[in-house]
């Protein structure tokens, strides 16, 4: 089992944080697992993005050119990486904000109206872990459990209240696939 | 023990922290920020010292007082950075100071560009400063091997008294992987009663020099500095083969560029076609003989090195085959690195060609 | 026989290099005497420069490093925060400092770095030969300066002492002359004032010393002397340009 997953976004979305929980879930339960973000002047000024292996064989290249999965939470990311996604390979879209289908046929898309769906539980800085559940729903790559561990060491102290949102996040993503497959 | 997802960069910080180093002077440059940033937050937990330095050069002498002094010191930059502190790399080899110094490469010359890069192995292996001397230089291709060997690093330049530079990439330095924290196999390092720490009334003065005016007296100073350089070249080599058993045509390369090759070669062997991947890892000494037999051993028709540079190792590939084999190059400078798709043709090419 | 002058045992038994009428000599006996009256040549490290005060390692009884041209402060300072119970000071000339090492010692003052810095102004190149240093005077020829250094060409002068002293971490700054038993008693007082407040905590401290270069000035030693006093010190004023330690203590007060 291989993964090869870019993600990208505008800074600010958490693109990185979320490359790096798929990273951290994707190592305790024993996967090899690789996060690379792109760096410099582009990160400052605004578009972010990172890849992230998972792989249950040791990783090689670290080197994501033709990504299995892309995550895309900005119009110019689905833009610039649904080229470079590997013949059957899955577009996750966050159809909050972009307006746009995704081209290909040779994909599966899923759109994931994860901005909505963050706002509605009152904190629109969770979209990328509603994408996140989404992702792993669809993939099944990681047991959401995993994740939902990780997040009461991420938070804690003044910031354990956002455990439970972030919780939430992840199964309001998860249940927007299950409804869509319904 | 249980694995840790480390970033490149902080994990050669903590690494050298665990290996007793407790002071570093640097000077900001991308893509290496985030080591003398972790220092900055984590040597005040462990008493030491973490000092933002007014240029390169300023940063490598200082490492040079204090490993004079008898510490364990790091510095860390760039590219650019560590052509400035080339001069005092000298000094230090010259003097015979342990002193562990991290290049996390990008693109060049000049200030080139930010992006992972391997064209300073000329610079790391052949000197960039001045006078016959070596710096011991470990290639690592992983964080968990960069996390192993830069604690190895301090114990190689504590025994032989010699700079030992952690030469990596920018893309090691940004990437996280697991980690699994390991000692270094134990080492009997001798005392350092060299080290200026005042000579408390006990002793005659001790001089930390790189200055022998006497040429005779210099020469002899050359001659000892190469005895201990033919130690290190016994000693020290470091190397890696992956499928390389029945290979026919074998990449040579080191680094980051060293895993593009693996996966190359895996999807070559996909395609019905042996290829094989030869990894040094200590890039001085150069494991010369070790590649001339790995290339001449078995069915090896062909050989191509591949380094993020426009052809730079190359030498001592060429070098230790000794005319033996065929060698191609096919690299890529300035930041950009050869896909696995390049070198597969590559590989085509190479083996079309013999 | 009382013994009424003898050999600093801060100092080496090796024969100095410096020629007839240089006052390096003098300067490295002050250093020296300095860290025997303190008790420190056992608890001392001293770098040594490149240029004509390059041997100072062999001279001078405490540790020493030698560092690259300019690099001194530096060295200091790596050594200092290895050891900061020892006392560090750094021997420079005025290329040295003052040129090829501006930096390390602009930035050495700047951090309040605890180390001393003797400098050795003689306003010339020394062991390279006589070339222009940044601190040769308008008019003062230099093989490097043929017709004498030039505003216009090469600049003028710098007065380190003065520029060190605008910075907060600089603790002590003076500028003292070694060329009679009255001045070199007052550059004495003025190198322990320097080590002491150093090893109280004060901060950078340095202190200028104007020196002569007989051999590359073209004069006799007897010249060079009134040379100096003549055309080095309305140039380099001598005086106290930084003492924060007396402000901390009147401000106590």
């Amino acid at each position: 089992m291989i993964h090869e997953i870019i993600l990208s976004g505008f800074g600010g979305q958490g693109i990185m944080a979320m490359g790096k929980m798929l990273a951290e879930a994707g190592m305790q339960e024993g996967l090899s697992v690789n996060w690379l973000p792109s760096y410099g002047p582009e990160v400052r000024g605004g578009t972010a993005n990172c890849s992230v292996m998972l792989s249950s064989e040791p990783i090689v290249s670290p080197i994501v050119l033709e990504p299995t999965e892309i995550i895309v939470m900005n119009k110019p990311s689905l833009l610039r990486f649904e080229p470079e996604l590997v013949s059957g390979g899955i577009a996750f879209i966050n159809s909050s904000i972009i307006e746009i289908p995704a081209t290909r046929r040779d994909i599966n898309a899923f759109y994931v109206p994860c901005l909505d769906i963050a706002s509605e539980l009152g904190n629109p800085r969770a979209a990328n872990m509603v994408m996140l559940g989404a992702y792993i729903e669809v993939t099944q790559c990681l047991h959401q459990k995993t994740v939902e561990k990780m997040l009461t060491h991420l938070f804690t102290g003044a910031k354990a209240g956002l455990v439970a949102l972030n919780k939430e996040a992840l199964r309001r993503g998860a249940a927007c696939i299950l409804r869509a497959a319904c | 023990m249980a694995k840790e997802l480390w970033k490149g960069n902080e994990a050669v910080a903590e690494a050298a922290i665990r290996a007793g180093c407790r002071y570093f002077f640097g000077y900001p440059i991308t893509p290496q920020n985030e080591i003398p940033e972790y220092f900055a937050r984590h040597m005040p937990e462990h008493d030491g010292v973490f000092l933002q330095a007014e240029s390169e050069v300023a940063a490598i002498n200082m490492a040079y007082g204090a490993a004079g002094s008898g510490a364990r010191v790091m510095t860390s930059s760039s590219s650019p950075g560590i052509s400035l502190k080339q001069e005092g790399i000298s000094y230090i080899a010259g003097a015979e100071l342990p002193v562990v110094i991290v290049n996390m490469m990008r693109g060049g010359p000049g200030l080139g560009s930010i992006a992972p890069g391997q064209s300073d192995y000329f610079q790391a292996t052949r000197g960039g400063g001045n006078g016959d001397y070596r710096t011991v230089v470990l290639a690592p291709a992983t964080i968990q091997e960069m996390t192993d060997l830069t604690q190895e690093a301090f114990d190689i330049a504590d025994l032989y008294r010699i700079p030992v530079l952690v030469l990596a990439d920018g893309m090691i330095g940004q990437m996280m992987e697991a980690v699994e924290w390991k000692k270094p196999k134990a080492r009997k390092l001798p005392a350092k009663g060299w080290a200026t720490d005042g000579t408390k009334g006990k002793r005659e003065h001790n001089i930390i020099n790189s200055l022998f005016i006497d040429p005779k007296d210099c020469t002899q100073h050359n001659q000892n500095l190469q005895k201990k350089h033919d130690l290190i070249t016994q000693n020290e080599i470091r190397f890696e083969e992956y499928l390389t058993d029945d290979a026919e045509v074998l990449f040579v390369a080191y680094g980051t560029t060293a895993r593009i090759c693996q996966s190359a070669a895996i999807k070559l062997r996909e395609a019905g076609v042996k290829a094989g991947v030869f990894r040094p890892i200590s890039l001085w000494p150069y494991p010369e003989k070790e590649l001339y037999l790995c290339a001449n051993r078995g069915c090896v028709k062909t050989v191509v090195c591949a380094e993020m540079s426009m052809g730079q190792m190359i030498d001592d590939v060429k070098i230790a085959l000794n005319g033996s084999k065929p060698v191609r190059f096919i690299g890529s400078g300035g930041g950009t690195f050869p896909t696995s798709a390049e070198l597969m043709a590559a590989a085509h090419t190479a083996l079309e060609g013999v | 026989m009382a013994v009424v002058y003898q050999r600093s045992k801060g100092l080496t038994e090796t024969e100095q290099h410096f020629c007839p009428g240089c006052t390096h000599g003098v300067i490295h006996k002050l250093v020296a005497e300095v860290m025997e009256e303190l008790d420190i040549i056992g608890s001392t490290v001293g770098v040594a420069s490149v240029g004509c005060s390059a041997f100072a390692y062999n001279y001078f009884a405490c540790d020493m490093q030698q560092a690259a041209h300019g690099r001194a402060p530096a060295v200091a300072t790596g050594i200092k925060r290895v050891h900061p119970d020892l006392a560090v000071f750094t021997y420079q000339g005025d290329g040295d400092l003052a040129a090829i090492g501006t930096a390390e010692i602009v930035h050495a003052a700047m951090r309040g770095e605890k180390i001393t810095a003797i400098f050795v102004n003689n306003a010339i190149y020394g062991m390279t030969g006589g070339q222009m240093a940044p601190t040769t005077l308008l008019g003062q020829k230099a093989t490097t300066a043929p017709l004498g250094r030039q505003k216009d060409l090469h600049g003028s002068p710098i007065r380190m002492a003065e520029m060190l002293a605008t910075l907060d971490g600089c603790a002590y700054a003076e500028r003292v002359m070694v060329t009679d038993p009255a001045s070199i008693a007052k550059a004495k007082r003025a190198i322990k004032k320097a080590f002491t407040l150093q090893l109280a905590g004060a901060g950078f401290t340095m202190v200028e010393l104007l020196s002569t270069c007989p051999t590359n000035w073209g004069l006799s030693p007897v010249e060079a002397i009134g040379w100096l006093k003549e055309n080095l010190v309305p140039c380099y004023p001598l005086g106290v340009y930084a003492d924060r330690a007396e402000q901390k203590e009147e401000a106590a007060k």
